[in-house]
């Protein structure tokens, strides 16, 4: 016995160590910071932070290093607008949840509480580098789609790390659809609901008093409205059209709410205006076709122009089971105008600052350590990930279809139900 | 290949077409079609030079590379490839220094012109939902030439497409190859004498669509039964007009089966969406049951699963390089599934069903080649371009006049700024039989579609 105690305590020391101190060296470390890009740089990564970075850095006692030879390390990537959490099988109601059919609430519906993080979408993206989304509702009934929330694809105990990031409406051809038929009506409900929420706020005891007029939400959505009213949450309108976006400036600048372009196919053509609102844009780099009436102007050259405008952009890939081929999303983007770094930044920086998310987005001490090894530009189409750390956890580099692909890569006598031991 | 003699034949003589008419008159059998000529190609090459490219990189689509290659392009046609060619005197040189040059890629799987942007209610063309059995529509009969997705797919180097009806049916009708030109009329986009395509669809979309109004199909095994019941009654249709020794004995002729027909003589090639292993399967049971092919599975998203089956029955896969799970029978798909295929000897294919991911169907092979690579497999850029292109032209039935850079072929040609599996790569002059279809550095070379004038530069073109 004697002789197996060090030992043992020796290997929980170690397993301890290996759990929380990870050591990347020789990396080429692209910081996100006023730092830029570290050459044959060593990042540290304790207790799930990033506590040191540079050329010059002391490897602690016991940490696990992990020599990245020569290869890319950034911070992991961030999907602007996904369902990561609520579907498995898009065509299948009852694996969906991102229509809320026929619910009564609206403003209230909120995606936090309904996060699956063992969903098989999230190890199929994290180990090709995506760390964070944002994971939104779909629209029911109503405009309003509801609450998104920021989800961790690195853990299951606390996957979900802001309950709250934006206020999810739709307008445009869709919401007009929602809203009985015109894009006037959507705006009017828009409206409505805005003052009503308004109206709510300075008048709660005469509502719980029954005299105040009907309002056209239920007490749960115009409470959900209050943060929005305050400036707290911003109002992630989904309008593709130059028009409807001009609109939307306008309402935001009435009511002096925050807003986010999701989609904007068109937001190139008021590129200036969304920049002197300081309005970010999520769009797709894809978007290239007058897919519809809406969408006449869609240009490869969108992302390239917002930013040269001044515009803060994230990406959204369109996708959830792919949300990893934001990147490819993003090569596209470079491909036709936009910088490099600025295209780097609007899948880490950009979203962080747009949704308001802390300590993450860069590769720098304090930052939660949501770090990616690549084995060659991450932008690339034959780039993958080496190894993915997601708050300081070492992911398992592992999917039910890497599991898919290992079983029929090996040639077994027996059925392919059993596995190899 | 039902037009193939008449077609050449009216560009010669006049005349001898007049009497050949007559001909075809008198000797006109019931049940026969009225004209096998309907609808043919009237598609005739743009204007081309002589052109000889020196300095590429060719990936010839055969699986070869050839560093420091040239090229010559002379009267629509691959006149020489090879590492030093004796080029004509004059002929006009492009120095193609640093850029790959490939064949034009072909996407055996599009619904562009049936389901054109801008996607509104009217044109929603590319499923006729009103019986699962509608053998008898031709997918070209929907093709809008003023869809603004052509121009996109060639600015991707597509310089031929297999347009097909939807997944509704379990026979979805006839799919048409064409050339990705403008052209006022499908005609004249219309691949000169290739052969026909039929669709069929397992699985879970005609099972929803009827079962869901209380029609047959509403299960797979209702499907099953529905392919069965039309190949037999097809089988007959077949039988009866090989046995007929007059006229009146022939039955009369019906569209829907003439098509069906049309696949147990082998002049129509079967492209059958269909997702999972299992049905695969039974798809090729019923194809041996019944003595026909099943040319290309499409989507075939668990193909990887059963490899080595596609290979000995001489079957193509056209796959996605990353789809899965927007329903259950994609649910398995893994990124390995077009290079696992490949790699066990069958036809391999990257497609698009997409008018976003026909612009960039490099990138979609070059992600599965480099997912292979990372699991030990060894594909090489070459290889993969197979699945591009002369795979693609296999599957079509067209491997004898396009798909690959070799002397004599149509030359359909895609000069790219650099490695057509780099994300940062265009294709930068795509040249359609010789004639230049593309050039993105040149706006002479940038078709606009009658839809997008006085449209899209309101905003100001960028």
């Amino acid at each position: 016995m004697k002789r197996i105690i060090p030992a043992l305590l020796f290997g929980l020391c170690a397993f301890a160590a290996q759990a929380d101190t990870y050591a990347i060296t020789n990396a080429v470390v692209h910081t996100m910071g006023p730092e830029g890009v570290l050459k044959r740089a060593t990042v540290i990564i304790e207790d799930g932070r990033i506590t040191a970075v540079g050329a010059d850095v002391n490897v602690p006692r016991g940490a696990e290093v992990l020599d990245a030879e020569g290869k890319v390390v950034t911070p992991g990537f961030m999907e602007a607008s996904s369902y990561i959490g609520i579907v498995e099988v898009s065509g299948e109601p009852s694996a969906n949840d991102s229509r809320a059919q026929s619910t009564r609430y609206t403003a209230a519906h909120s995606v936090a509480d309904m996060i699956n993080p063992r969903s098989t979408l999230i190890p199929v993206n994290r180990i090709e580098g995506i760390t964070r989304v944002i994971t939104r509702p779909g629209n029911g009934l109503s405009i309003f789609a509801g609450k998104s929330a920021l989800i961790s694809l690195g853990s299951i105990d606390n996957a979900v790390l802001d309950r709250e990031t934006a206020m999810h409406v739709t307008l445009g051809q869709y919401g007009a659809h929602l809203a009985g038929g015109s894009r006037g009506a959507a705006i009017m409900q828009l409206r409505e609901a805005l003052e009503d929420a308004r109206d709510f706020s300075r008048n709660r005891r005469a509502f719980e008093n029954a005299e105040r007029y009907d309002y056209s939400l239920s007490r749960p959505d115009l409470v959900a409205l209050q943060p929005v009213l305050s400036g707290e949450l911003p109002l992630a309108v989904e309008v593709d059209r130059a028009a409807d976006i001009e609109a939307v400036l306008r309402i935001a600048d009435e009511y002096r709410v925050r807003v986010i372009v999701l989609g904007g196919s068109e937001a190139w053509i008021v590129a200036d205006k969304l920049a002197r609102a300081n309005a970010p844009v999520i769009l797709n780099p894809f978007q290239n076709l007058p897919s519809s009436f809406e969408q006449i102007a869609s240009t490869l050259k969108n992302a390239a122009a917002l930013h040269a405008a001044g515009v803060t952009i994230a990406f959204t890939s369109g996708e959830s089971h792919n949300a990893r081929n934001i990147r490819q999303a993003a090569g596209n983007a470079v491909a036709h105008g936009l910088p490099w770094t600025a295209a780097l930044e609007a899948l880490t920086v950009n979203p962080a600052k747009i949704f308001g998310v802390q300590n993450y987005g860069r590769i720098a001490p304090g930052f939660d350590a949501d770090v990616v090894v690549w084995d060659g530009d991450p932008l690339e189409v034959t780039t993958f990930a080496d190894q993915v750390f997601i708050q300081g956890r070492k992911i398992p580099m592992e999917s039910r279809q890497t599991k898919l692909r290992d079983r029929y890569l090996a040639k077994e006598e027996r059925p392919q139900v059993y596995d190899k031991p | 290949m039902m037009f193939k003699k008449r077609h050449s034949l009216a560009l010669l003589l006049p005349f001898a077409l007049a009497l050949a008419g007559c001909d075809a008159i008198q000797e006109q059998q019931p049940g026969e079609p009225e004209t096998d000529d309907a609808f043919a190609s009237t598609y005739q090459p743009m204007p081309s030079e002589p052109l000889l490219i020196v300095n590429a990189t060719l990936l010839t689509g055969t699986g070869e590379k050839i560093e420091n290659g040239q090229l010559l392009m002379r009267d629509g046609r691959i006149a020489a490839v090879g590492a030093k060619l004796d080029a004509p005197e004059g002929v006009r040189v492009f120095d193609a220094r640093g850029r790959y040059v490939t064949p034009g890629i072909i996407d055996v799987h599009s619904h562009l012109g049936d389901y054109a942007s801008p996607g509104v209610n009217a044109h929603s063309d590319g499923n006729e939902m009103t019986n699962p059995n509608t053998a008898e529509v031709w997918a070209e009969h929907s093709v809008w030439p003023q869809d603004p997705g052509f121009v996109t797919a060639l600015a991707g180097g597509v310089t031929t497409l297999q347009v097909l009806p939807g997944s509704a049916n379990l026979f979805g009708g006839r799919g048409v190859t064409l050339k990705n030109i403008p052209g006022r009329s499908v005609m004249e986009m219309k691949f000169p004498d290739a052969p026909y395509g039929l669709k069929m669809a397992c699985g879970e979309n005609p099972k929803r669509v009827y079962g869901s109004s209380g029609r047959s199909p509403g299960t797979r095994m209702g499907n099953v039964a529905g392919y069965r019941e039309a190949w037999i009654n097809a089988r007959e249709y077949l039988s009866k007009m090989e046995k007929a020794t007059s006229p009146d004995d022939m039955p009369k002729r019906d569209l829907e089966l003439e098509t069906l027909a049309g696949v147990l003589k082998g002049e129509i090639l079967v492209h059958n969406h269909c997702y999972r292993a299992d049905e695969m399967l039974v798809m090729l049971e019923i194809a041996r049951e019944f003595d026909f092919k099943v040319g290309t599975f499409h989507h075939a998203v668990e193909a990887y699963k059963i490899a080595d089956k596609l290979a000995e029955t001489g079957t193509c896969a056209a796959m996605w390089a990353d789809w899965w799970g927007f329903k259950m029978e994609a649910f398995d798909g893994i990124r390995e599934n077009i290079p696992l295929v490949d790699a066990a000897g069958a036809c391999a294919i990257v497609h698009s069903d997409s008018e976003v991911g026909i612009q960039r169907l490099n990138q979609e092979a070059a992600k599965a080649m480099a997912a292979a690579n990372r699991v030990g497999m060894q594909i090489t850029p070459e290889q993969a371009m197979r699945w591009l292109t002369l795979n693609a032209a296999k599957s079509l039935g067209i491997d004898e006049q396009t798909g690959s850079l070799e002397a004599g072929k149509m030359a359909d040609v895609v000069i790219w700024s650099g490695n057509p599996f780099s994300v940062y790569s265009r294709a930068e002059k795509v040249f359609i039989d010789g004639a230049l279809a593309w050039d993105s550095e040149d706006p002479r070379f940038q078709p606009k579609t009658d839809f997008e004038l006085g449209i899209i530069e309101i905003g100001g073109q960028l």
